[in-house]
């Protein structure tokens, strides 16, 4: 991972932000049912399912987790 | 001694010896006492914050807010999803300056990096006075919780006095590491008992959730989306940021943060704590599912659609299950605010009145404090009336007024003075009880906003206030003192 990938990979922390509360004006129904859940609900474990795997990738590219990063004891 | 009880006392038992068991081997000195020797591996530090999220409020509060407003009450969901984006980046730095200084809570951290014990102090005392309703809370639910799955056989006031003991004895003997114990037998229960039951009670009654939702969406339209004014999407955005703002802003969580051996840890926990968020979904089932088969319940009564419920549909063995994990999502989260009060009192009010003295007599102090923090919570929790109930709408955002000087101390130029800070923590709270009792709204502090609009959190206000006056007060102290 280069640094300057790096450094604009860290802006996709923002994403969660925006699309959970921007998105949620166009998601406030019931209905039709999607996989039997009301569409609110499933926009809202969308989001959630979104941010997870968002972090996940910064994990695993975020320099600091290597082993020998400077804040290892 | 009916099967449920056998089951809550099981319960309460091995809580109680995993709490006793994690002292095993290790010298309990004060750092070890309050933060483990900041030496707990990440799946323990995961427990202890995963314990915040899931107390008693998830049992209760979840499935009894689905019950009664719909929608709305998968909001915890998002709020915690996005405040641990926002803790990756803000947890590390905050744990390596604790490390680095040797933080023990967390006024400890604003008054080092605003060099101000005075801000300490003040710091403790919001915490003290925002802890005690939540405790109460959390008593009062498992007072509730225990005396409905043992059918009465138990008194809500003798099932708070149990647990009032059982939390003294694991936390004075083993401190945090008590807590993070404990948290394996109740983290393992509730995800058990919630995955369960939010899937087999809309199945058991409606055939599918499909059919469940369906059936709710026929008899109230639009009730399990927002509706157009009271809880609705500017209510939404506006709750979710004010509450993600205070999410780590509880001294206990401090204390849990700091127990951690590396800052990965924290980073970790942004992938994996939405997912388990997810575990409230099933909760919410539950209360979905109660509102045909339940029906009528108001009020207070709402919180216990879950176990009414659960009454109406198992055996005794099980509904005492069902009540062990609601006792043990309180009796955890209970046992770590009552290990934070102590702790600051100890460290950072008896302290500095007491210069000079050891470590030792301080932890000696905490350990006193312990139970004499659990019989405040008790005596409340019985007594306690419209004074604490007008405390707890209050509690949390008065926490959340120590997140402005707490994000500007995280920036590399912090302009904000000492001063700055302790005026705006003060100007904030001062707001935020002001508006709460008087029952302010946003419409009648801004007429002239659109009636939608009218439903932002009125919390806003209080941090508005607290962020103008801390830059004020900030800008006209700068120069004449520095903040490290």
């Amino acid at each position: 991972m280069s640094p300057t990938l790096w450094k604009g990979l860290r802006y996709l922390t923002l994403v969660p932000f925006a699309v959970a509360l921007g998105s949620v004006f166009f998601f406030n129904r019931v209905t039709p049912l999607v996989f039997g859940l009301p569409v609110f609900m499933v926009w809202c474990v969308g989001c959630v399912l979104l941010t997870a795997a968002i972090m996940a990738l910064l994990y695993a590219c975020d320099p600091a987790n290597k082993a020998d990063a400077e804040d290892d004891r | 001694m009916n099967a449920a009880l056998v089951v809550i006392f099981i319960a309460m038992g091995l809580a109680l010896l995993a709490g006793l068991a994690a002292r095993y081997g290790r010298d309990m000195d004060l750092a070890q006492w309050t933060v483990a020797a900041r030496g707990l591996g990440g799946f323990f530090v995961f427990l202890l914050l995963a314990g915040e999220h899931f107390s008693a409020f998830v049992f209760l509060g979840a499935s009894g807010f689905a019950y009664g407003k719909g929608g709305s009450a998968i909001y915890g969901l998002v709020y915690a999803t996005l405040g641990w984006c926002m803790g990756y980046w803000m947890l590390p730095p905050i744990w390596r300056y604790a490390r680095a200084h040797n933080l023990l809570s967390q006024p400890d951290f604003f008054t080092h990096k605003y060099n101000s014990p005075a801000l300490g102090v003040l710091v403790s005392l919001v915490g003290i006075v925002a802890l005690i309703p939540y405790m109460v809370l959390q008593f009062r639910g498992l007072g509730i919780i225990v005396a409905t799955a043992s059918y009465g056989s138990i008194s809500d006031s003798m099932a708070i006095w149990l647990a009032a003991a059982v939390i003294s004895g694991y936390v004075v003997v083993s401190g945090v590491r008590g807590a993070a114990w404990t948290s394996i037998v109740k983290d393992i229960t509730i995800l058990v008992v919630a995955v369960f039951l939010g899937t087999y009670l809309p199945i058991h009654y409606y055939g599918s959730h499909g059919a469940m939702f369906a059936s709710i969406e026929a008899a109230k339209p639009g009730f399990l989306a927002l509706p157009k004014l009271g809880e609705n999407v500017w209510w939404w955005d506006s709750s979710i940021l004010i509450s993600l703002l205070g999410l780590f802003m509880w001294p206990q969580v401090f204390a849990s943060i700091y127990t951690a051996k590396h800052p990965r840890v924290f980073r970790w926990n942004a992938a994996v704590m939405p997912l388990y968020t997810l575990l409230t979904l099933f909760v919410t089932f539950c209360g979905y599912a109660a509102i045909q088969q339940i029906p009528g319940l108001t009020g207070k009564q709402i919180d216990l659609a879950l176990f009414q419920l659960s009454i109406k549909t198992f055996d005794p063995w099980f509904v005492g299950v069902v009540g062990a994990a609601g006792m043990l999502a309180s009796l955890v989260p209970g046992s770590v605010m009552v290990m934070g009060v102590a702790t600051l009192f100890a460290n950072n009010l008896y302290r500095p009145a007491r210069p000079g003295v050891s470590d030792a007599h301080i932890g000696t102090v905490a350990r006193l404090a312990v139970p004499v923090v659990a019989l405040v919570v008790v005596y409340f929790s019985l007594n306690g009336g419209s004074t604490l109930v007008a405390l707890l709408l209050m509690a949390y955002s008065f926490m959340t007024q120590l997140a402005p000087s707490l994000f500007m101390s995280l920036s590399r130029r912090n302009f904000v003075t000492r001063q700055g800070a302790i005026a705006g923590i003060c100007v904030g709270v001062a707001t935020v009880a002001y508006i709460a009792l008087s029952g302010l709204t946003l419409a009648r502090i801004f007429p002239g906003l659109p009636e939608e609009l009218h439903d932002v959190n009125v919390g806003i206000v209080g941090l508005v206030a607290n962020a103008v006056t801390m830059t004020a007060v900030s800008l006209a102290t700068r120069g004449r003192t520095s903040s490290s």
